[in-house]
């Protein structure tokens, strides 16, 4: 019978200490579909999903498989319901070998409960030569780069022989060569009749792949309607609950002025050669590239975070030398990282002593840090950036990553910084806190700041930046003017080498 | 509106539970005590209980700044004894009281820069460094000593048995300690960078905090609190005892966690340990008036720790849960 749905979940309600989570929720998955849930962070999608794969249960409400009322306790259970997810923050031990972690929790074992280690090397082989990695199966995760340890998460959860599959932002760490793959993987499941949860941001995706679109915001089911019935601005209109005017801010053609950081043949190993740009005062300028192409690497170097082999660097007409992060901060380059988790917050403080922590000095009197001027001060600069926090003293990582975004460039707009190098500042950001972080960027290059942009958004380069240079392959393969910009033109040049 | 008005209960109690917790209990325990014993609630036992204590109590604010950054003293003890050895030594020596203290002060300083220096420079985890000065630090005051102990001491026990204005003297040092490490945690960038450090030591090195140089100063800090504690120690007794101390870096690591220090890092407060401290004190205590073995008393120690740390961790989670909830309820009035 066709009319029942594989997944049904009927008026689920899941409440958190003071809050609800999701109210009255009702969605269902159909065998050979792939449904897109859409909304912006913290409009409950993740909860949702949470829910199904058992680690959350719903206070309210019911699970139907295949039309039968069932309850998943946790996620094994949910896994012998032949439900999988694949998470947005990737699980894996980095020390374990690849097939340690394709098979971590569900190691076939011998009668006397010995790791069967011969049949999981059968299996792994048979496994990556089905889906064509070129990976050996003991060659260990930590020497995998993020979007390989992707794909192989992706397989893992292939490899349960799921009937329904979750996947939550799964191509926000590869690149896009990599989509392809897994979207023709995907195509193939769906001809196999596995039901597939998709949550993503990217609208582009969304609408490639799409049968079904559910829009969530605040807890709440908006819209379930088929991908053909949509366009990308309606959803984004549902999402936000209001009109987006555009996506872009508008650009006033600021002045553009002399050259701030001029970076001459700097090398460092293997990660990049021979890389010479320049930023100008007021300018905002790209840096394109497919995943692994020495973009990072790059501004990780001039910020001081790893060594530079050779090359010189020069802000303002001097040559500076850059041996540690203080170095850089003290010229007045500051860095905001794709990392946020890692280089950026510090999770378990509280929004204040993130925006203050490199410009204590600043609010010192006598006694050590004032306190009331700090405050003052944080919170000028949190209404500035329009941070969304309960109160100066909530902790960091409870708000959503654009807020933690916003704190971050607060740390460094506290130090009044001449460069800002921004590692795809928009990641993981949901559409309402990207333009903001945009408008922000627009902003801060009409005061004459000197901005360096990494995205893997070729939208969002051409929409906000005066000018890109595309990397490939660890070189500086091209230089695109304005009027050049076209996301044809990025590409050929990110595939050159 | 029921549940509007439940929500808002839960929100009070989670965070009157979370934020106050740790003096509720003191004050309980206050209470629960007082009744169990007519002995408890008098100024010469609860200053007693003061003064006993007051030199791990010292050691505690050390370990507390090191934990908040991550890092831990599994040395304090041993440097300690050398520091109280060398101490007592000094003042065999020049018969002065301020140096006496200071050499104390210094040597702690120095084995604890030691420690910080490896850490620090060879990049060696912090249990193993100090597991190391812990080992030839006691070394150190067995040879100094020959093993054996050192007596008449004359004036020297005034620091450490003698009162001023009837409040003891090392519970004197322990208050000035304690208003030391508030201070240094709550008003100077050292105290951020510790917690930042803790917190995420990768953030705070792209922060641009000085990572080594922070470490350092909180090993040195901790050294001369241990110092302190030694030459408190020796005074209290009334001998330079080489073999003294052993395990008081875990009592003293039993009062950070009681009193909320978290050993992943980035959190902890000196109120927090000095109340931590007491309540372990109390505990003490009243097993004591009450004439319970002390073997027995040692059993109901570790489950009390297990309670109070497996407490803290449940009532953080509720307390983030229930954050994430207003920021969502804001988000709808936006």
């Amino acid at each position: 019978m066709d009319s029942v749905p594989l997944l049904e979940l009927r008026g689920i309600e899941k409440l958190f200490p003071g809050v609800k989570a999701l109210s009255d929720m009702s969605f269902a998955v159909s065998k050979g579909s792939v449904h897109v849930l859409c909304g912006e962070n913290g409009a409950g999608k993740s909860t949702l999903c949470k829910i199904i794969n058992g680690i959350y249960q719903p206070d309210r409400g019911e699970i139907l498989l295949n039309g039968q009322p069932v309850v998943i306790r946790d996620p094994l259970e949910a896994r012998t319901h032949k439900i999988a997810m694949i998470f947005q923050e990737l699980n894996f031990i980095p020390e374990f070998t690849v097939e340690q972690n394709l098979f971590l929790g569900n190691e076939p074992v011998n009668r006397f409960g010995k790791v069967d280690w011969k049949a999981i090397r059968t299996q792994t082989l048979a496994l990556l030569e089905q889906e064509g990695l070129p990976y050996k199966p003991d060659t260990q995760l930590k020497d995998l780069s993020v979007s390989d340890i992707q794909m192989l998460e992706i397989i893992k959860a292939i490899s349960y022989q799921a009937s329904i599959l979750i996947m939550d932002e799964p191509t926000s760490a590869i690149s896009t060569k990599e989509v392809e793959v897994l979207f023709s993987k995907i195509a193939q499941l769906k001809s196999q009749g596995v039901g597939i949860i998709y949550i993503s941001h990217k609208m582009d995706e969304i609408f490639r792949i799409a049968d079904e679109i559910s829009v969530l915001r605040d807890g709440r089911l908006i819209a379930t309607k088929p991908a053909r019935d949509l366009d990308i601005e309606t959803v984004i209109k549902l999402m936000v609950g209001r009109k987006m005017e555009s996506a872009f801010p508008e650009k006033h053609g600021q002045p553009i002025g002399p050259i701030s950081l001029d970076v001459k043949n700097l090398c460092q190993g293997r990660a990049f050669h021979d890389i010479s740009f320049n930023l100008r005062q007021g300018e905002i300028v790209g840096f394109a590239g497919l995943m692994g192409a020495g973009r990072t690497e790059v501004v990780r170097a001039l910020f001081g975070l790893d060594p530079i082999v050779s090359g010189t660097v020069s802000i303002k007409g001097k040559a500076v030398a850059i041996k540690k992060v203080q170095d850089s901060i003290k010229h007045g380059m500051v860095m905001v990282s794709e990392d946020r988790k890692r280089y950026g917050i510090i999770p378990v403080r509280d929004v204040k002593e993130n925006i203050s922590l490199s410009s204590l000095e600043k609010v010192r009197n006598f006694f050590g840090i004032d306190h009331r001027k700090e405050r003052q001060r944080d919170s000028e600069i949190s209404t500035r950036l329009n941070v969304r926090t309960p109160s100066l003293e909530t902790l960091i990582s409870s708000l959503s990553g654009g807020n933690q975004q916003k704190i971050v460039i607060a740390k460094w707009l506290l130090r009044t910084p001449e460069i800002l190098l921004l590692d795809e500042p928009t990641r993981g950001i949901d559409v309402g806190a990207k333009f903001e972080i945009y408008t922000l960027i627009t902003e801060l290059a009409k005061e004459g700041k000197a901005v360096l942009m990494i995205s893997s958004e070729m939208e969002e380069l051409i929409g906000v930046c005066d000018r890109i240079y595309v990397m490939s392959k660890g070189r500086i393969s091209g230089e695109l003017a304005r009027k050049d910009f076209s996301q044809e033109n990025i590409m050929k040049l990110a595939l050159i080498g | 509106m029921t549940n509007r008005l439940s929500d808002l209960f839960l929100a009070f109690m989670a965070k009157l539970t979370s934020k106050y917790s740790i003096y509720l209990i003191l004050v309980a325990m206050l209470i629960i005590c007082s009744i169990l014993s007519p002995a408890f609630f008098s100024a010469k036992n609860l200053s007693n209980i003061s003064r006993q204590i007051s030199i791990t109590t010292i050691i505690s604010f050390g370990m507390t700044m090191l934990i908040i950054a991550g890092m831990i003293d599994l040395a304090a003890g041993s440097v300690m004894a050398l520091a109280g050895i060398l101490a007592v030594a000094t003042y065999k020596a020049t018969g002065s009281l301020l140096i006496a203290m200071l050499a104390g002060i210094v040597i702690g300083i120095g084995c604890n820069i030691i420690s910080g220096f490896i850490v620090t420079r060879f990049k060696t985890p912090p249990f193993i460094a100090t597991l190391a000065m812990m080992t030839s630090a006691r070394g150190a005051a067995l040879l100094y000593t020959n093993g054996q102990n050192i007596y008449q001491l004359d004036e020297f026990v005034v620091l450490g048995q003698g009162d001023i204005f009837g409040v003891p003297t090392p519970v004197i040092f322990m208050v000035i300690i304690a208003g030391l490490t508030w201070y240094l945690l709550n008003n100077t960038r050292f105290g951020r960078h510790l917690y930042a450090i803790g917190g995420n030591e990768e953030a705070a090195r792209a922060s641009g905090i000085k990572i080594n140089q922070t470490k350092m100063t909180a090993y040195a800090i901790s050294g001369a609190f241990v110092g302190l504690a030694g030459v408190l120690f020796m005074s209290r007794v009334n001998a330079g005892l080489p073999n003294a101390g052993i395990g008081f870096e875990f009592d003293a690591m039993t009062a950070s966690i009681i009193g909320g220090t978290s050993f992943s890092g980035g959190v902890g407060t000196a109120m927090g340990t000095l109340v931590g401290a007491f309540i372990m004190g109390f505990l003490n205590n009243i097993m004591n008036l009450l004439g319970i073995q002390s073997y027995l008393q040692q059993i109901i120690k570790g489950g009390i720790i297990v309670i109070a740390v497996a407490y803290d961790i449940m009532s953080k989670n509720k307390k983030t849960a229930s954050q994430l909830g207003n920021i969502e309820e804001r988000g709808k009035e936006v």
